[in-house]
């Protein structure tokens, strides 16, 4: 396997964006990341995106194609990839695949969702399809209700508390208050996430990421087309990928995401790193409970140690190990297809010291973590500075 | 949605109106919803239908106050991961009960009844719930 950097980065506005269509925002996002790559166009030999659900969200299928035609990029092959939440993710580790076989030299990876041309209730059946639709959602479980049933379970297990659930969402409010680009810019306090509407309990309205637009991109490349352009590469480590039953019903256990520790495991085997010598991590927070599932099966803290650690503070810019320093899904937004590509965004603009009022002191490792459905999907990405 | 489909709603009938599930004979594994393969035993499997009790208790809880489409009229509902006694966690409802009665472990029993309703094909959907087990 060849050595894959990253030499570009590209990303929209999050948020309720009414005046930009799925081509613009995924169109906004490639550019941007050519251009800030330096590579020529017609050095790009190919085009990755991911999309969960453009078919429901806006009766577009074929995106990916749609996407290298309006970014002129054409006649480069362009394939679409989804796995749910995590269709981000499999997008880059697809690219990954193609520059480190030696397949391709450099190529554009994006993910893309476009949400609110359909009403709320439209887009949460078709984020319902990322669980079981025959013996799941049939029964009347909703995606938050799933992360309920974890979240219950957690409190029970481990003593988790509801007010530990809300310090997720208010740190990563805060992150997301020094992010131009999120969709949440407004800084909260636990009160604000306890007295929220609840939505499945007991999680509530300030528990849940939001439905956003947006699109993030980035170009990979070859060791020897990343020197011809760029100062300051940012080299793919590791990535790795797990699967899990799609149903929560069926796991070993609900609490932990078996697909998170083992593609965690792999990861550091890849990276030949250990969890503590991350420094930033980027983990999939759709739910404030899965914050907290994440940052233990990742091996950062101790099963059953997640909501001790957020209430300590372990987990906040300059704490232990910043984790969500975007703003998480949480604030930041969780336009589902570009969630995976916005946290590589997230973790180059960190790893390079070009995050602005949030950046962290001293970054030299970053991990990305990004989850399909209740966690039959689950990608991590490590990454530091190359050459 | 999927479930207005009329033929996936027929396919269907035997599993959720009597809890019908698979088994597998060489590890003995209970499988609900069924499934025609083990995934432990692979080749070596052998799967035979399975009629579940109905028993089971309460895995985990939630009370859903944001309904999916069909399920507008029953809101605000409890929805469950049931542990059958014969092993597998089902996700269902608990109905004819107030939230503040369900913990977990929790007795409960399957019943038949309405599942959802409306949507555009006017299907009505009919399955298990759970009861209190008094
Ligand atoms: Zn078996």
């Amino acid at each position: 396997m060849k050595e894959v950097y990253i030499i570009g980065t590209g990303i929209t506005k999050f948020g309720e964006l009414w005046d930009k269509s799925f081509r613009d925002l995924a169109v906004d996002a490639g550019i941007q990341a050519i251009a800030d790559s330096k590579v020529d166009v017609s050095e790009i030999d190919g085009v990755f995106g991911g999309t969960m659900s453009s078919g429901r969200f806006i009766g577009q299928e074929h995106a990916a194609a749609l996407i290298a035609d309006y970014a002129g990029i054409t006649p480069k092959p362009a394939i679409r990839c989804e796995a749910a939440c995590a269709s981000g993710g499999v997008a880059f580790r697809a690219g990954y695949f193609a520059v480190a076989s030696g397949a391709m030299d450099t190529a554009v990876v994006g993910g893309v969702e476009k949400m609110t041309d359909v009403f709320t209730e439209q887009a949460a059946v078709t984020l319902g399809g990322a669980g079981d639709q025959e013996w799941e959602v049939f029964n009347g479980a909703t995606f938050p209700a799933l992360y309920a049933l974890i979240a219950r379970r957690h409190m029970k297990e481990f003593g988790t508390t509801e007010e530990q659930l809300a310090q997720v969402a208010v740190k990563n409010h805060l992150n997301g208050s020094m992010n131009p680009i999120a969709q949440y810019q407004m800084p909260i306090t636990i009160e604000t996430v306890m007295n929220s509407s609840p939505v499945a309990d007991p999680l509530k309205l300030f528990d849940c990421s939001p439905i956003t637009d947006g699109a993030a991109a980035v170009v990979i490349a070859s060791k020897e087309v990343a020197k011809e352009h760029c100062e300051k590469p940012i080299k793919v480590l590791a990535s790795a990928q797990a699967s899990d039953t799609l149903a929560l019903h069926d796991r070993r256990k609900i609490t932990t995401l078996d697909a998170t520790r083992f593609a965690a495991k792999d990861a550091f085997k890849q990276a030949d790193t250990t969890p503590s010598k991350i420094d930033i991590a980027e983990v999939h927070d759709c739910f404030t409970i899965a914050e907290i599932c994440a940052i233990e099966d990742l091996g950062f803290f101790e099963k059953g140690k997640g909501g001790k650690a957020t209430e300590d503070g372990l987990t906040a810019l300059e704490g232990q190990l910043a984790v969500n320093t975007s703003g998480g899904l949480k604030a930041c937004g969780h336009p589902v297809g570009a969630t995976g590509i916005k946290q590589i965004v997230e973790a180059v603009k960190q790893l390079n010291q070009e995050a602005g009022k949030r950046n962290r002191k001293n970054v030299d490792l970053a991990l990305t973590h990004n989850v399909g459905g209740t966690g039959a999907t689950a990608v991590v990405h490590i990454l530091g500075r190359g050459y | 949605m999927a479930s207005n489909s009329i033929s996936l709603m027929w396919r269907g009938i035997q599993q959720r109106y009597n809890l019908i599930g698979t088994k597998c004979k060489t590890c003995g594994q209970a499988f609900f919803p069924p499934r025609k393969n083990c995934p432990k035993c692979r080749r070596k499997g052998q799967i035979e239908e399975l009629k579940f009790s109905g028993n089971g208790k309460v895995f985990s809880h939630s009370v859903v106050h944001a309904p999916p489409e069909g399920f507008e009229n029953q809101v605000p509902y409890i929805i469950s991961l049931v542990e059958l006694e014969e092993g597998p966690l089902v996700t269902a409802q608990i109905v004819d009960c107030e939230p503040s009665e369900i913990q977990i472990g929790t007795k409960v029993k399957k019943v038949f009844r309405r599942v959802s309703e409306g949507g555009k094909s006017g299907i009505i959907n009919y399955g298990y719930k759970f009861v209190l087990d008094r």
